[in-house]
C-alpha cells in the first residue's frame, strides 16, 4: 500500500522542528504518510497555500490562525488548530547602545526592571520627537501580542508611545543594523544571528513574560481536518518528534538536520543554542541557560488548551485588531481542537488533560492535573506582571487594562 | 488603471510589465529595492499590486494595505469562493494579487491573466536555462572521466566513452553519474 501525500507547508524558523523531524526521523512514514514539507518566505503565502488547498496543513502564528477564522484583513475561512508546534522561544532584541541603559548586558536581567527602564527611555524618545520602534514579525503574530504585553506591564502605551512594524525574520538583523528599527521581538534564530552579527543584544526572551506563552501551532482548514483520515497520524508523528526534540542525546543530530538548506539553510551551531535553551545574549558573552526558553513537548506542551485561544482573542481586543464580541470570542476558542487532540493521541496511552480549558497563568508551583489516562504534571506558567487569565471572564479581564 | 509590480527579480518584472504594456497598459511601475518602498507605493496609489509568491516581504506589505492611510486599500485578490480556482492558477504560477475595493472584476482578470501567463513563462525559461547548465557540467565531468581513462589504461577517446557507456549498462546508471564517479573517486585515491 503506498503511503498518503500530505503537504505542510513552513517557515524557515526553529519552531518547525517537529514537522521536520516527523519527516527526518520517520514517523510520519511509519502513520503511512508521505509528508512534503514546503518551505515559504512569508507567513502572507503560507497560508495562501493552506486556504487555497496547495498544502494540507501548515506551520502557522498562532493567532493568524485565529485571524483567518475570524476574516481579519481578508473573508474568513475556518482553520482549525489540533495540535500546538510549541511554546515561546522568541526574543527581543535591542540595539546595543539602548541595550546598554536598559540592562546589564550579555546575561538574563529581571524583565519587570528592563521593562521600566525601557519605558524611561521610549517617554525620553518620543518627548524628543523620536519614538523608539519594534519589528515584529506579523501584525497577528504572538511575538507582537507578547511585546505589547510587556510593554502595557511596563508602563508603556504600544499604540502612542512607540511604534510597531511588521519586518520579515530574514531582515530584522539589517534593520537593526542600519537603524531601521530600535528593537525586535523574533523567533530563533534570528535573534542570535542579529547578535553574532553585533546588530544587536537579546535584552528578554518570551518565555520571561509569559513562561507558557503559545507560539507556533498545526494549522487546517477545518473541512479538510475532518475528512482527512491523516490528520491523526499526522498528530501522532508529531507527537513522536516532540518526544525526540527534546531528547538531549539527540540535539546535535537534530541541530545539524535544521540546519539543512531545504529547511532552515543556517548555522547548526546557532540553532543548537537555542534548542537547548542556551542563549548568547551579546556578541562575545558566554551562552546562558535559560530552563524553558523553547518548549516543544513536555507537560503536554503540544495539547491545543481552549484558554490558549481565549488569551490571544483578548490580547486581539487589548490590540484594538478586534471590538470584543460574544459570537467571535466563541469561534475564536473554537479554532483550538483539544478533541482532535485526544483522539489521535489516545492510542499512544500518552498523558491527556481532561480539562480543555484552565486558568492561564494561574500556576505558581508544579500542579496535577486531571486526566482521561496517564498522569500530568504541569510547571509554572506565570506571566511577569502575575495577572491571570480565565477564559470565563474576558470582560473583567479587559477591564483591568482599562479597556472594555 | 495604475499597476505595480513587486518583485526582488528585475528580470522577471521586467518580463511581466513588457507583457502589461504590449497589452495596452501604461500605467505600470516595477519595484524590485525594498528601501522606501512604502512611501513610493503610498506615493503611487496603484489599484492593483503583483507580488511574487517568494518575495520574503508580503506580510510587511500586506500590512502596510491594511494600515494605510495615505492610499485605498488593495485587499487580496479572488478571496471569494467562487474565484478559487483563479486563485490556485495564480499560485502554481508563483503570483499573487491586491485589488483596491470597487474595480471591476472584468477589468482585473486580463491583468492578473497576463501576470500569470508571464509567471509561467518566466520560470519555464528559468527551468531550461538549469537544463542547459546541468548539461553543460555533465558533459565537462564525462570529458574528465574519458581523460582520466586514458592517461591511467592508455587507451583512445572512443574506447574510453565506450568503457563509460558499458559500465553505466551494467550498473543501470547515468553516463554522467559514473563519469561523476570515477573523478570522485580519483580524487579520494590521489596518485596510488
Amino acid at each position: 500500500m503506498s503511503d498518503t501525500p500530505f503537504r505542510l507547508g513552513f517557515l524557515p524558523l526553529v519552531d518547525a522542528a517537529l514537522p521536520i523531524l516527523a519527516r527526518e526521523f520517520g514517523f510520519a512514514e511509519a502513520e503511512g504518510i508521505d509528508l512534503t514539507l514546503v518551505r515559504d518566505m512569508s507567513w502572507a503565502t503560507v497560508n495562501d497555500r493552506l486556504l487555497y488547498g496547495h498544502s494540507d496543513a501548515a506551520h502557522l502564528l498562532a493567532p493568524l490562525a485565529i485571524a483567518t477564522t475570524l476574516g481579519l484583513g481578508r473573508p474568513a475561512m475556518p482553520l482549525s488548530v489540533p495540535f500546538v508546534l510549541g511554546l515561546n522561544g522568541n526574543a527581543v532584541t535591542v540595539r546595543a547602545d539602548l541595550a546598554a541603559r536598559i540592562t546589564t548586558v550579555g546575561g538574563l536581567g529581571d524583565v519587570a526592571a528592563i521593562g521600566l527602564r525601557l519605558a524611561e527611555a521610549a517617554r525620553t524618545a518620543r518627548d524628543a520627537g523620536k519614538p523608539l520602534r519594534f519589528g515584529v514579525v506579523h501584525r497577528y503574530s504572538s511575538h507582537n501580542y507578547m511585546l505589547r504585553y510587556w510593554l502595557i506591564g511596563s508602563g508603556i502605551d504600544p499604540d502612542h508611545d512607540v511604534e510597531i512594524v511588521t519586518v520579515a525574520p530574514p531582515f530584522v538583523a539589517d534593520a537593526l543594523a542600519e537603524g531601521e528599527v530600535d528593537g525586535i521581538c523574533v523567533g530563533e534564530p534570528w535573534n542570535s544571528v542579529a547578535v553574532d552579527r553585533g546588530a544587536g543584544v537579546i535584552v528578554a526572551v518570551t518565555s520571561q513574560i509569559w513562561l507558557r506563552g503559545v507560539e507556533k501551532v498545526l494549522a487546517m482548514r477545518t473541512e479538510r481536518m475532518v475528512e482527512y483520515k491523516t490528520t491523526h497520524g499526522l498528530l501522532r508523528a508529531l507527537y513522536r518528534a516532540g518526544q525526540a526534540f527534546v531528547d538531549p542525546a539527540r540535539g546535535e543530530e537534530i541541530a545539524r538536520v535544521l540546519a539543512r538548506p531545504e529547511y532552515l539553510d543556517g548555522s547548526a551551531d546557532l540553532i543548537r543554542h537555542a534548542i537547548s535553551d542556551r542563549i548568547v545574549f551579546a556578541r562575545g558573552s558566554d551562552a546562558v541557560h535559560v530552563p524553558d526558553f523553547m518548549f516543544q513537548h513536555r507537560e503536554a506542551a503540544n495539547f491545543p488548551w481552549i484558554s490558549q485561544a481565549a488569551w490571544l482573542y483578548a490580547q486581539m481586543c487589548l490590540a484594538r485588531h478586534v471590538t470584543p464580541d460574544d459570537a467571535a470570542y466563541q469561534t475564536a476558542q473554537r479554532v483550538f481542537r483539544p478533541d482532535v487532540y485526544r483522539a489521535a493521541l489516545r492510542p499512544l496511552g500518552v498523558p491527556l488533560p481532561g480539562a480543555s480549558s484552565k486558568l492561564e497563568g494561574g500556576i505558581i508551583d508544579g500542579l496535577g492535573v486531571g486526566t482521561t489516562q496517564g498522569r500530568l504534571i504541569l510547571g509554572a506558567d506565570r506571566f511577569f506582571d502575575a495577572r491571570s487569565f480565565d477564559p470565563e471572564a474576558l470582560d473583567a479581564y479587559l477591564a483591568g487594562f482599562g479597556d472594555g | 488603471m495604475r499597476i505595480a509590480i513587486v518583485d526582488e527579480s528585475p528580470a522577471r518584472a521586467a518580463v511581466i510589465e513588457e507583457g502589461l504594456r504590449e497589452a495596452g497598459m501604461r500605467d505600470v511601475t516595477v519595484f524590485v529595492d525594498r528601501k522606501g518602498i512604502a512611501a513610493r507605493l503610498e506615493a503611487m496609489s496603484p489599484d492593483v499590486v503583483l507580488i511574487n509568491l517568494a518575495n520574503p516581504h508580503r506580510d510587511e506589505l500586506e500590512e502596510l494595505f491594511a494600515l494605510s492611510r495615505a492610499m485605498a486599500r488593495p485587499v487580496a485578490m479572488f478571496v471569494d469562493q467562487s474565484d478559487s480556482s483563479a486563485m490556485e492558477a495564480a499560485i502554481d504560477a508563483g503570483v499573487s494579487a491586491y485589488v483596491v475595493d470597487g474595480l471591476k472584476k472584468e477589468r482585473i482578470k486580463p491583468v492578473l491573466e497576463l501576470a500569470i501567463r508571464r509567471f509561467r513563462a518566466f520560470s519555464r525559461l528559468r527551468a531550461e536555462l538549469d537544463e542547459a547548465r546541468t548539461a553543460l557540467a555533465e558533459r565537462d565531468v564525462v570529458d574528465q572521466a574519458k581523460r582520466l581513462l586514458m592517461k591511467r589504461r592508455g587507451i583512445d577517446e572512443p574506447a574510453a566513452y565506450s568503457a563509460l557507456r558499458k559500465a553505466a549498462m551494467d550498473s543501470g546508471r547515468r553516463i554522467a553519474d559514473v563519469a561523476d564517479a570515477l573523478v570522485t573517486a580519483d580524487r579520494l585515491m590521489g596518485d596510488l
